[in-house]
């Protein structure tokens, strides 16, 4: 590295260094503190009837027996929550022609999706609540489910809202380049079919909230299990007509959430209205069951794709055609079709071919809505492009490593910008490959593989390279009318003990989003770690913010630590200059102590410059006013996103006569700029992985044709466990990001990009042998078998 | 459903008497009744493992047991095997090696953890592997 020495470099730097996370200590010990554990004086809780129907009109609600319910409070249907609320709609007005209807608490006169809620009860306990539940007698006239997307979208087929005319919630075209006649000139074109199922993001706490109304102060306060709690607040004010002063958001400890707890869902909305009506504290933790068909459901993709290679191996161009259906409305405020607009924009993006087509086409059908989890439309576009280009090295007899090789693009050719219009600054592919490919052994492999084929082990290596978006920028979503926040900000108050407290408006859900942003302030400031206490997750104590999704915490909420430390450092050290009769620019900060800059010798803590500068004024110089906390905010403007990039390698068995999967070893190599912490990237990387496999292999919401969830339970419903995983290898490169001073880009979401194309492209390496392949996920034993024309 | 049972048990060292709905499970009982949040409801079928806990020095799902069923018993949850030190070289190395992010599956993971080295003093990763197959966890997979 050029340049004069940065912030993150100097001695005793806690930037690159495996910090144990500080506040892991009380979630060890079940100290922490989720939204169940608050216990409130007046507390009620909710329950809810959902709709048991795909369809249906609610011809009459009769509540009277539930009503009359010892511990019975409230019983609520749509009707009674009119005037409380205004209904939202999930549209963000950049997405050229989306449309959608508006949403209610509660289903209006019809429900749209099994699942969706009815009529809400409060009782005293939630046994109660639940009890009275059952009592509540519903007169439904089924209507016909429009299930499938493909339905939704045939000539004919009924508005699902007759306002709406038809059933296309999106839809939108890429045409770059001269896609007609690359696929003309081609000597090679492979086409295939991709179908991704619905799945869910299954967070260990259910989405959890405790609305809590004091009307005598005008005060509601949200306690609640979120990733963005400042838009949340805004989202409670605009539709119950709140002031910016009377709403409160709160998040404690968050157990997971995966971009499931980012949206606005009506039941939660049902739960303020309640806490409105009662004037008291009002408690909704959905249960296993009910999270099922009620959380988002994501990656429900139909893909139709194609690609065109020169016999010398360069691929000429890819084309996709995307079907997605979203359920009955796209999700408030980011909505629904983002997953597909993502699959467009990624597919085939790293690499240099100029010429690509896309179509998307969003339904809106009678299935639980859809919208962004993990690695929103990565997986599924990493998966389709990895999959045509190993289909296309196999249809070209060449390596699939090789093909890569030729056609990534090259690492020096920055900045680039892709056929569907993403700017990548500066990319590491053909290195992360070539460092991938010593980390596994890749030719040694290859030469176990076969030997063990001859032994009839069907083994398979599935490589998979990819782009991850982070950071986004403004234009991602505040464009387009959405109140989330692209920026953050970061407030340090030096305390007059010579600690220092930080509130950081991006959130912690597990990542370590508080121990990496005290790495960041204790480096800057010259201050041991542990005297660095971090606040998130409350709209009154940080500054305003976007929160933690779209893995943008450490590099956005991170440089505004970063810059805010830099301030709080120029104010420590003008008061110690003036205490010292010294230039500021002669002394520094090492340790928690005021120091010489030239020799580090030790002047005074900065427990005396805290003391001087709150107990002690008359002791300073005339004129100075000490200011010993500093704010800064950050927002990435030179880039719309800061790409990163890595690549993935599947090692696994599968057992042709049963069609199961052993999955034997997994290797990522990730580029992630700056690592503040390397354990939690790797953390975060194999976490990633392993929600992908899921994606890959396991899950699955299964719908019937009347619109009704097969497997809604964890004993039918399957998530990876530890018994299942293999070993996750993970190895870093880094190439910073110049938009900001800290260079760190987002790696939440890197594993469960990639992984699904992995695990697949190894899965059709194996069953290469029998001259099968899959392009179906999960990829259960069955359609294993059925790829294999076994049964 | 109102029926109500007396029970006395001993839960992390303390003797407890208390008059229980019999519908009441374990998991509800030392959180409602107790305030021992530490154990958690993950799915309320048994599938999670969120809820492991011991009784009578056997590992159970704490989902899966009445509290009515629990009269005479002994319980041990998170708090108590936190207090006593006992698991304190495994939330040691948990701590260390990042073994938890989000933290709702941890005691579960803890508790099952400590069960498996009274049972085999060095498993093997695949022991590991198989022992921790009941208990999800989707943040560090």
């Amino acid at each position: 590295m050029s340049g004069p020495l940065s912030f993150l470099d100097r001695p005793n730097s806690y930037i690159g260094r495996s910090v144990p996370r500080p506040n892991a200590k009380r979630l060890l010990q079940g100290r922490g503190t989720y939204v169940d554990d608050l216990r409130l004086p007046r507390l009620v809780h909710a329950a809810f009837l959902r709709s048991p129907y795909a369809h249906a009109r609610i011809v009459r609600i009769d509540t009277a027996r539930a009503a009359a319910q010892s511990g019975v409070l409230r019983i609520v249907t749509a009707a009674d929550l009119a005037g409380v609320y205004t209904p939202w709609v999930g549209v963000l007005t950049h997405m050229k022609g989306m449309k959608s209807a508006p949403q209610h608490p509660l289903a209006q006169e019809r429900a749209r999706w099994q699942g969706e809620p009815v009529a809400a009860v409060v009782a005293e306990s939630r046994a109660v609540a639940e009890d009275a539940v059952s009592l509540i007698e519903v007169q439904w006239e089924e209507l016909p489910p429009l299930v499938s997307p493909e339905a939704a979208l045939a000539p004919g087929a009924a508005p699902l809202h007759p306002e709406l005319g038809d059933n296309l919630a999106f839809a939108r075209s890429v045409d770059a380049g001269a896609v007609d006649d690359a696929f003309a000139r081609a000597d090679a074109v492979v086409e295939e079919t991709f179908t991704f199922a619905r799945h869910t993001g299954v967070c260990p706490e259910t989405r959890s909230l405790l609305a809590d109304f004091n009307p005598a102060d005008r005060q509601l306060t949200l306690y609640c299990s979120s990733q963005a709690p400042h838009m949340m607040k805004e989202i409670v004010l605009r539709h119950f007509k709140l002031g910016e002063g009377d709403v409160r958001v709160v998040c404690r400890d968050v157990g997971g959430s995966y971009g499931i707890k980012i949206h606005v869902y009506p039941d939660e909305m049902t739960v303020i209205a309640l806490a409105l009506l009662l004037g008291r504290p009002v408690k909704f933790i959905a249960d296993r069951l009910e999270s099922f068909v009620s959380d988002i459901h994501a990656r429900a993709h139909r893909i139709k794709g194609r690609i065109a290679l020169s016999k010398t191996g360069e691929i000429l161009a890819f084309e996709i055609d995307d079907l997605a259906g979203i359920g009955p409305y796209s999700t408030y405020p980011r909505s629904s079709v983002v997953e597909g607009g993502q699959v467009v924009n990624l597919v085939g993006s790293w690499y240099r071919s100029a010429n690509y087509r896309a179509r998307l086409a969003v339904a809106f059908q009678t299935k639980p809505p859809m919208s962004q989890y993990r690695a929103v439309g990565h997986p599924i576009a990493c998966a389709v492009t990895e999959a045509l280009v190993d289909r296309g090295a196999h249809a070209l007899g060449l390596d699939p490593a090789e093909l890569r090789r030729r056609n990534l693009i090259a690492d020096d050719a920055y900045p680039w910008t892709s056929p569907a219009g993403l700017r990548f600054e500066k990319l590491s592919h053909q290195r992360t490959l070539a460092r991938l490919m010593e980390l596994m052994d890749y030719e040694g492999l290859r030469l176990e593989q076969r030997e063990l084929r001859a032994k009839g082990i069907h083994r398979g290596i599935g490589l998979a390279s990819f782009v991850e978006i982070t950071n986004p920028g403004p234009a991602f979503y505040g464009v387009g009318g959405a109140p989330i926040s692209a920026q953050d900000g970061c407030t340090l108050r030096l305390e007059p003990g010579g600690s220092v407290t930080c509130a950081v408006s991006i959130t912690e859900q597990g990542q370590g989003t508080e121990t990496v942003v005290a790495q960041i302030v204790a480096s800057v400031l010259g201050l041991p770690f542990e005297r660095v206490r971090v606040v998130t997750g409350d709209t009154e104590r940080t500054p305003y913010g976007g929160g933690t999704w779209a893995s943008r915490g450490v590099g956005i909420g991170g440089e505004a630590a970063l810059q805010a430390a830099k301030a709080l450092r120029a104010n420590i050290l003008a008061l110690a200059g003036a205490m010292l009769q010294a230039a500021p620019e002669t002394i520094d900060i090492a340790e928690g102590w005021i120091v010489e800059a030239a020799t580090g010798a030790r002047r005074i803590g900065l427990d005396e410059v805290g003391r001087a500068g709150y107990f002690r004024g008359d002791t300073l110089p005339p004129g100075v006013q000490p200011e010993l906390v500093a704010t800064r905010h950050y927002q990435p403007r030179d880039y719309p996103f800061a790409f990163t990039n890595g690549v993935q390698a599947s090692w696994l068995e599968v057992d042709v006569e049963t069609g199961f999967v052993t999955l034997l070893k997994h290797w990522v190599v990730e580029d992630c700029g700056t690592a503040v912490n390397p354990l939690l990237v790797e953390e975060q990387i194999r976490g990633g992985v392993v929600q992908g496999i899921g994606g890959a292999l396991f899950e699955e919401c299964l719908y019937d044709g009347a619109g009704q969830l097969l497997n809604g339970s964890l004993a039918d419903y399957l998530v990876p466990m530890a018994g299942e995983m293999p070993d996750i290898e993970v190895a870093h490169l880094s190439t910073p990001t110049r938009g900001s001073e800290l260079g760190a880009k987002g790696v939440g979401e890197a594993g469960t990009a990639g992984a699904p194309a992995a695990v697949m492209n190894a899965v059709n390496d194996a069953l290469a042998p029998f001259g099968a392949h899959i392009a179906e996920q999960p990829m259960t034993p069955a359609r294993i078998l059925r790829a294999l024309r076994r049964v | 459903m109102s029926e109500r049972v007396e029970i006395r048990l001993i839960v992390n060292g303390e003797p407890v008497a208390k008059s229980v709905p019999a519908r009441q499970n374990l998991v509800d009982f030392l959180r409602e009744e107790l305030g021992l949040t530490g154990t958690r409801a993950g799915c309320e079928h048994g599938v999670c493992g969120a809820c492991t806990l011991r009784i009578d020095g056997a590992i159970a799902r704490g989902c899966l047991v009445f509290a009515a069923q629990l009269d005479g018993s002994t319980v041990e949850t998170v708090e108590g095997l936190s207090d006593s030190g006992e698991i304190a070289d495994l939330q040691a190395q948990f701590l260390a090696r990042n073994a938890l992010q989000c933290g709702f599956c941890t005691a579960g993971m803890l508790v099952a953890s400590a069960e498996l080295l009274r049972r085999a003093e060095v498993p093997s990763r695949a022991e590991i592997r198989e022992f921790l197959a009941g208990n999800y966890c989707r943040c560090t997979g």
